[in-house]
């Protein structure tokens, strides 16, 4: 039976590695957004900092958003705790102390991504390496789920980091949405549909909405995908019910399960009208982001063996 | 037959450069007067084939150690650094038939020691019969009276040990120190001879190396039986003080490869019972063994240190109910003692009434009033140990200290005479070590690991540390020491085999016979036959 330690341990891993790759992600596509789209849009470096909850950090430390202070802070910054390096940083950690139930080589794709990612810091910030740094982060990442998925037992070791990975991947995409929508929605500026399209982008999500959804882009059908799709693993109901599955596997399920039926409970319930407005849609992102808090939670109380602080510094109101 | 072919290997120099080899005044573990020793002849030959591709391996290998994520931690005053585990890649090797008297002296003095041990905590006939003297145990710092009167199973209490091997010039070896308490380092011959299969696995395939591999295995079934619940499934944990330990890269290896637990002190509770319990996420669960890396007293903070913040409150109530079993036994370490280590011959022929098999390096008792006057006007021929340290600490060699320094230690051996040491300087053998681009000797010694029980075992070598700064002595990774694979391989199977290492294609393009090209370098030396 697993040690809670090392389950505590194994799903912070989980939650890490998925923020270094979903942050890498968004770095890269928000690299290319601000290359299309003309000055005159007024597309900044600001919305991703408030993406990541960091603003106020970064604020005190810089005076303004400047591209290449925005991506040092978020890609290589090890004083910023939600930074990719420092992500992986503390994935590697996490996995460390819960090396002894983790496969070698998945071990040592961690280590070697995070000596790697050190190694070529700089590549991340100049603007004709940081999309291959990105893109290299995220198939590492990627490689080592394959590696997790492939080569170690689907036991309660692994529960614990995919429940890591699910958790934090919905976390993810609600705050992108919750900065991004309340932005867009309802604005009928002419860039619309391409800021929309680069939403779906730093989700991954831009090839699978086209083929589920199909048709052009609009921000409610891109809010239905990214919020209820059952079939899209970055969707928050997707993730939602993959966690509840994970659970199952474990001893004692009932209380976190009962966190998570809820939160499915409240998805499906959900309604986004083609009117919706900015105001609605945070209050309905706001509810998610409760729901998702309250599993993590219960996963801290039932299995940690103590009441866990909330993981989630205040989301910033996008700029 | 030793001529250097007219053609020569492809190579100028590097030939000749092993040739001109020499480690003067000290014994070479692999050549002689320039020509390898004859265990060594395979892999002397092959390593000058490489020539300057000896580089490339140890540059190949420093890379493997940084994949494998093979670390250990270098602690300062401010701050604590993982650094990559230094390694040479030439092997130290061992001619199977020396090994196998040298693991005949080594368990014969395990069981002198456990059988020490038992009757300390027991009888104490060895004090009543005259052979250690009342007040050696008396002072003892690693004595703890919480353990008279318990019989841990078999008698058995040291079930780990690492015994620090050295030669001295003139070839013999010596037992330096037997670590009783929690001796380190096995992970490391492990993960080195991993290294070397990886770097050198052409050599591999043609030399008959003895694999070392066997040790978990022996580790498991040696702690299994152990359990005070035979019949069931042990379940077994590896006990230690945590990630910030220097050793903690080996807790998780020991721990993968016993598919145990690997737990804290906090981890661990035991109830009213006494049994102790590991918190897992499905709620408790009933440990049966504990293989323990944390000092004595550090483990049950109601028996021990009450300040212990890592420890397990009633793990001894456990323990003395016999409900769970732990290796090395608390107490083990009163033999780990360099007072008592001066007894451990008279000690074998106490307990076995055999003479010791390997030798002990003559040793002076300050606590004695003639030899600690012998020791204080000889210091600046002799080496000054406080009696309980490990990791080399507080070791003083009288030859490389100033007079003020001197004195100094002497006022430090009058203020607690009983706990230190000193034994003549030995001069430790040497063995080559790739530094700086060139192939020189550094001084080496041997850790082999031995396990205790109905079938004792000994680890096939051990794990070779080497002092990387010219002339130094010290081989202790904390203070700057590298380590080696250790070969242990029998040298008539070699030449059964008239292995010729098998050439890389680009050294085989001077199309010259490679039989003869072997020649230049191998022919065993007479002289390092006799010496063994």
């Amino acid at each position: 039976m697993l040690l809670s330690r090392f389950a505590e341990s194994l799903y912070w891993a989980g939650r890490y590695l998925e923020r270094a790759e979903a942050t890498a992600r968004m770095i890269g596509v928000h690299t290319e957004l601000v290359l299309d789209l003309p000055l005159a849009a007024g597309v900044g470096w600001s919305p991703l900092l408030a993406v990541t909850g960091a603003s106020e950090d970064f604020l005190g430390r810089h005076t303004g958003p400047d591209e290449d202070d925005v991506v040092s802070f978020l890609a290589t910054d090890p004083k910023n705790r939600g930074s990719v390096m420092s992500s992986l940083a503390q994935a590697r950690a996490n996995l460390r102390a819960a090396r002894v139930v983790l496969p070698n080589s998945c071990w040592e794709v961690v280590n070697q991504l995070h000596g790697w990612a050190a190694a070529n810091a700089d590549d991340a910030i100049d603007r004709r390496t940081r999309t291959d740094w990105m893109k290299t982060v995220i198939s590492r990442c990627q490689l080592l789920s394959g590696a997790l998925a492939g080569v170690m037992c689907h036991d309660e070791a692994y529960g614990f980091l995919q429940l890591g990975r699910y958790l934090e991947r919905a976390d993810m995409t609600i705050r992108v949405l919750d900065v991004q929508a309340s932005v867009l929605v309802g604005q009928g500026d002419q860039y619309r549909d391409v800021t929309w399209a680069g939403v779906l982008r730093s989700l991954s999500a831009h090839q699978m909405y086209f083929r589920t959804v199909g048709g052009g882009v609009s921000g409610p059908r891109a809010l239905r995908f990214l919020l209820l799709d059952e079939r899209f693993p970055r969707a928050v109901r997707y993730c939602i019910t993959a966690a509840g599955r994970e659970i199952s596997g474990l001893p004692n399920p009932a209380p976190v399960h009962a966190c998570c039926s809820a939160a499915q409970q409240r998805l499906a319930t959900l309604e986004i009208t083609e009117q919706v407005t900015a105001g609605e849609l945070h209050d309905l992102v706001d509810l998610v982001e409760v729901d998702i808090n309250e599993i993590h939670q219960s996963l801290a109380v039932t299995y940690f063996g103590y009441a866990a602080v909330p993981v989630r510094r205040q989301i910033q109101e996008s700029a | 037959m030793t001529q250097v072919s007219r053609s020569g290997p492809p190579w100028p120099g590097w030939e000749s450069h092993w040739n001109a080899y020499r480690s003067d005044g000290f014994f070479d573990e692999m050549m002689n007067l320039g020509r390898p020793r004859e265990a060594s002849a395979g892999v002397v030959r092959f390593l000058a084939s490489l020539g300057e591709g000896l580089l490339d391996r140890q540059r190949a290998a420093d890379v493997v150690i940084q994949a494998m994520g093979i670390t250990f931690t270098v602690y300062s005053e401010t701050d604590e650094k993982d650094r990559a585990w230094p390694f040479d890649v030439i092997p130290r090797i061992i001619a199977a038939q020396e090994w196998k008297s040298i693991t005949e002296g080594l368990t014969q003095r395990l069981t002198a020691l456990n059988m020490f041990i038992d009757d300390l905590y027991s009888d104490q006939k060895v004090i009543a019969d005259g052979i250690l003297p009342r007040e050696i145990l008396a002072s003892s710092k690693n004595f703890r009276p919480a353990c008279m009167g318990v019989r841990p199973p078999g008698g058995l209490w040291a079930h780990i040990c690492g015994s620090d091997l050295v030669r001295d010039r003139d070839g013999t070896v010596y037992v330096l120190e037997d670590n009783l308490r929690v001796p380190s380092g096995v992970s490391y011959m492990l993960e080195n001879r991993l290294i070397t299969k990886r770097v050198f696995a052409d050599l591999f395939r043609d030399l008959d190396i003895h694999p070392v591999d066997g040790y978990p295995n022996r580790l498991h079934s040696m702690l299994a039986e152990l359990t005070p619940r035979p019949g069931e499934r042990p379940s077994i944990a590896v006990l230690t003080p945590g990630v910030h330990n220097s050793a903690y890269f080996e807790h998780v290896f020991l721990a993968g490869q016993l598919g145990a637990h690997l737990v804290e002190g906090s981890d661990l509770t035991v109830d009213d019972d006494d049994v102790v319990y590991v918190k897992t996420v499905g709620g408790p669960v009933r440990i049966d063994v504990i293989y323990r890396r944390v000092d004595d007293l550090w483990l049950d903070p109601e028996v021990f240190r009450p300040d212990s913040m890592i420890g397990t409150p009633g793990l001894m109530r456990a323990w003395r109910a016999g409900n769970v079993a732990i290796a090395n036994a608390p107490g083990a370490g009163v033999a780990d003692d360099k007072v008592v280590y001066r007894f451990v011959p008279d000690l074998i022929r106490y307990y076995l009434g055999e003479e010791p098999k390997i030798a002990n390096v003559p040793t002076f008792l300050c606590g004695d009033d003639q030899q600690r006057r012998h020791v204080i006007s000889n210091m600046d021929k002799l080496v000054v140990k406080p009696a309980n340290e490990a990791g080399g600490l507080g070791v003083f060699i009288g030859s490389r200290a100033s007079v003020a320094e001197r004195e100094e230690m002497a006022t430090r051996i009058m203020a607690d005479p009983r706990n230190h040491v000193a034994q003549p300087v030995l001069a430790l053998s040497t063995v080559p070590t790739v530094v700086d681009g060139r192939v020189v000797p550094r001084h080496v010694d041997l850790r082999p690991f031995i396990l205790a029980g109905q079938r004792p075992y000994v680890t096939q070598g051990g794990l070779t540390r080497v002092a990387l700064e010219e002339g130094s002595l010290v081989v202790n990774s904390s203070q700057g020491g590298g380590s080696k694979d250790t070969w242990v391989l029998d040298p008539t199977v070699i030449s059964r085999a008239g292995a010729a290492p098998r050439m890389e294609q680009s050294q085989t393009i001077t199309g010259q016979d490679q039989s003869m090209q072997s020649q230049t370098m191998v022919s065993p030396d007479p002289a390092a036959l006799r010496s063994e």
